[in-house]
């Protein structure tokens, strides 16, 4: 297996001698002598004893005598991520969600041995129906995997399974049947653009990197992935290493460079695994490093670290952290790609556009085109969190409405309650409200209502939250993250976060509105980068969707989403309260009494809260079983 | 236990094994602080010296990115991902539970030396948010109840 592959019709024989072990996979059988079992081992399923899950699993295999029947891996991220860890079984596709280690033995002796489901690990639909496949479950039906391909599919670390998947025939192609700027000129036709936030076409932006002439140039993979909320680049890494790095290959090859840089997020300790196993393997199979396949190529793929900075995203301060340097941005022009690291013509694109490369040049520009909408083209992943029933990645074709994703893919809001907004774009975007739910999602609609695409982070905001207090969370998110280079962005963000403070305190006023509009306009025309140019958007978005709320806050000092707690009172209304004593009992300051008012079973006295003893922390409402609740807020 | 010398040689042996190159300033921190657990500025001299660039240049460096630290860290670090999942489903209310606890306020380490209390952006577990990681241990789906519990295990 380890043998050097050095010519292209090698990597295609090894191709033809491994395709098989994706057979019990890619075939589907309900009645099978042999099992392939895949386990999640995504980093949220791993934190959930996946790898106990795994364990075990081998454990019952060898008790029952069934070893060699049954094949049992670890796989990269499924994406359903609420309803992890997933256990997937293949021949017949059965899904399993959150299982949990001591479910192996009745995977093991029941499913495997007796060929009989276990219904009670099935995912089950909004209509309490169990759902068997994973094709046939909502959260995956209107999804289009391109970028997460072989993301809960293959074995991320053994190389053998992504030939299988045709891995590395795209850089061969290019090296064998392609010139540079054929490769490039693909990219540019298949529409492709930055996944990692701006939007920028990645075959332009690989054009002006290939017209700058010198001696040494670098490709730069940006893995700093720092949105809150957004986890497909690690997701990528982890499930699919060889698809980043047999994309910056072909870039290598592309625009003349012979290295390669990943930038990652110290937090990402298993992307960094899984990308130094890749990298080893990949060149001990000679499709790294010096001499790829025989062709003269040579491209040398390094890993460095960050340190925690947001402002590393920003291409120009990527590269001076590389360079061991603080991660200031600097002004652009020069561009990377006249100027970049160490002061070589440099490439850079992030995680999810790399992954998106291989396929175009194996399958075509003009198949990858016709995916999407006139100007976004392909699919988009986002990281679906906040109030939803279903947490997870989701990858959909550019174009897909808010809707689609929310209700059809996300199964709607948690627990019932009525949809608010959904934040997109992170720190640097804002928040789309229920008038834009049927607005096509690509990247000019969502500028042009006020937020942006970002890297695809999508929090889901429900009644309960305050568009208030939820401006603010950025706000303080960017302060922290300002790198302090530009006066506005240093200065002008923490003046509009005491502002934002003042109004949840209730202590604002009209006239504070005003300013924190003023402020916005200089923030963004007076910072160098994007960082600085977009932190106002939160802030902008929420006072255009939800100026009412501010008034609240400012005029009847009120939280109208009952969040802020300066603004809150919390009452109980005798004519509901059954008078259990429940919520003074669990009172931790003691601020419940009995009154002499009898409660709703008459036998019994209400209670009341005492306001100025009281500490809202709401424990009281948790813990009252009157329906509706007796305590209001 | 390393001897102070034992942690410098090692130190001094990475950066060499870097060919001390300024430029790998980032990853030779990250070594320094794994071996020292912090990065006091003795260290700072000691590095500053090896790849022949000034200390200011240095600590410029430290004190840009969150993951250094110039102040030891507990035995235990505990951080509470701020992330915006986390946060919409009430990581706050973890935090405020722990300093309450633990009697000390984010970013600081309680006398004995046993917790430091931090947060962090995201550590990409958003399914099960609220998060909180204690070391490598990560739980999630948590509530303010949970954590006295929690912390009781160590």
């Amino acid at each position: 297996m380890c043998k050097r592959l050095n010519s292209k019709e090698e990597l295609l024989s090894l191709y033809e001698n491994v395709k098989d072990l994706l057979a019990l996979r890619d075939n589907e059988s309900d009645l099978s002598e042999k099992y392939y079992i895949s386990v999640c081992g995504g980093t949220g399923c791993n934190s959930s004893q996946s790898p106990e899950i795994v364990s075990e699993l081998k454990r019952w295999a060898k008790e029952c005598g069934v070893e060699d029947k049954v094949e049992i891996a670890i796989a990269g991220c499924f994406g359903f991520c609420e309803r992890g860890p997933i256990v997937k079984i293949f021949p017949d596709h059965t899904f399993y969600t959150k299982v949990k280690p001591s479910d192996a033995e009745r995977i093991i002796k029941q499913h495997i041995i007796d060929h009989i489901v276990v219904e009670e690990l099935l995912y089950k639909n909004n209509i309490k129906q169990s759902v068997k496949k994973q094709d046939d479950i909502e959260f995956y039906k209107k999804q289009h995997r391109i970028a997460l391909r072989n993301c809960g599919y293959i074995n991320p670390e053994v190389i053998a399974e992504t030939i299988a998947t045709r891995g590395y025939q795209a850089l061969a192609k290019c090296l064998t049947e392609m010139s540079q700027d054929d490769v490039i000129n693909e990219v540019v036709a298949s529409g492709l653009r930055g996944r990692g936030g701006a939007g920028f076409s990645t075959g332009t932006k690989w054009k002006f990197a290939k017209a700058s002439v010198n001696d040494k140039k670098y490709v730069i993979c940006n893995a700093d992935e720092g949105d809150p909320g957004a986890f497909m680049d690690r997701s990528i890494l982890e499930g699919d290493p060889h698809s980043v790095l047999e994309a910056m290959a072909i870039c290598g090859y592309a625009i003349g460079a012979d290295e390669g840089e990943i930038y990652i997020r110290a937090e990402y300790p298993l992307a960094v695994h899984r990308l130094k196993v890749a990298i080893e393997q990949a060149t001990e199979l000679g499709l790294l490093g010096d001499n790829i396949l025989g062709t003269g190529f040579n491209f040398h793929i390094n890993i460095k670290y960050g340190a925690g900075a947001f402002v590393c995203g920003e291409e120009t301060a990527l590269i001076h952290s590389i360079e061991g340097c603080r991660g200031e941005p600097t002004l652009k022009p020069p561009f990377p790609a006249v100027k970049g690291l160490f002061g070589k013509p440099t490439n850079v694109n992030n995680v999810e556009t790399w992954a998106n490369i291989p396929v175009i040049i194996l399958d075509g520009a003009k198949k990858f085109a016709e995916i999407g909408t006139e100007k976004s083209k392909g699919t988009k992943v986002f990281a679906l969190a906040g109030k939803i029933n279903n947490v997870g990645l989701v990858e959909v074709p550019m174009g897909t409405t808010l809707r689609e994703i929310i209700y059809d893919i996300g199964g709607g809001i948690k627990g019932g309650k009525k949809f608010k907004a959904v934040q997109t774009g992170g720190p640097s975007g804002g928040c789309l409200t229920e008038k834009d739910l049927d607005t096509p999602i690509d990247y000019d609609n969502l500028v042009a209502k006020g937020s942006m695409m970002g890297s695809g982070g999508m929090i889901v905001l429900d009644e309960d939250d305050c568009m208030v207090n939820i401006a603010k969370f950025y706000l303080e998110f960017t302060v922290e993250e300002s790198c302090g280079k530009c006066t506005l962005c240093r200065v002008g963000n923490k003046r509009m976060l005491e502002i934002l403070e003042k109004i949840t305190k209730g202590l604002g006023t009209e006239e504070d509105l005003a300013k924190l509009e003023h402020l916005a306009v200089a923030i963004r025309d007076g910072s160098l980068c994007a960082l600085g140019q977009s932190a106002p958007n939160p802030v902008l978005s929420t006072l255009a969707g939800f100026r009412d709320e501010y008034i609240a806050h400012v005029v009847d000092k009120k939280c109208p989403a009952g969040s802020c707690k300066d603004l809150v009172n919390y009452e109980i209304l005798p004519e509901l309260c059954l008078g259990c004593s429940l919520c003074a009992r669990n009172c931790p300051v003691g601020a419940i009494v009995k009154t002499d008012i009898p409660a709703k079973n008459p036998r019994l006295n209400a209670y009341r809260i005492m306001s100025d003893k009281c500490i809202k922390c709401g424990l009281c409402i948790s813990k009252c079983p009157a329906k509706p609740k007796a305590i209001i807020k | 236990m390393k001897t102070n010398q034992e942690m410098f040689d090692e130190l001094h042996e990475f950066i060499a094994s870097l060919n001390n190159n300024p430029a790998e300033l980032i990853a030779i921190l990250h070594r320094a602080q794994s071996i020292f657990g912090y990065l006091p500025m003795k260290v700072q001299s000691f590095i500053a010296n090896e790849l022949g660039i000034n200390v200011s240049k240095v600590y410029g460096v430290v004190t840009f990115y969150s993951f250094f630290t110039m102040v030891p860290k507990g035995q235990y670090v505990i951080n509470i991902c701020l992330g915006t999942a986390c946060f919409v489903r009430g990581s706050g209310k973890l935090l405020e539970k722990c300093e309450e606890l633990l009697k000390i306020k984010n970013g600081e380490t309680t006398p004995d030396g046993k917790f430091t209390l931090t947060t962090l952006r995201c550590v990409g577990a958003c399914g099960l948010a609220p998060v909180m990681q204690i070391n490598d241990k990560t739980y999630g789906n948590i509530t303010a109840d949970d954590v006295d519990a929690i912390l009781a295990e160590y």
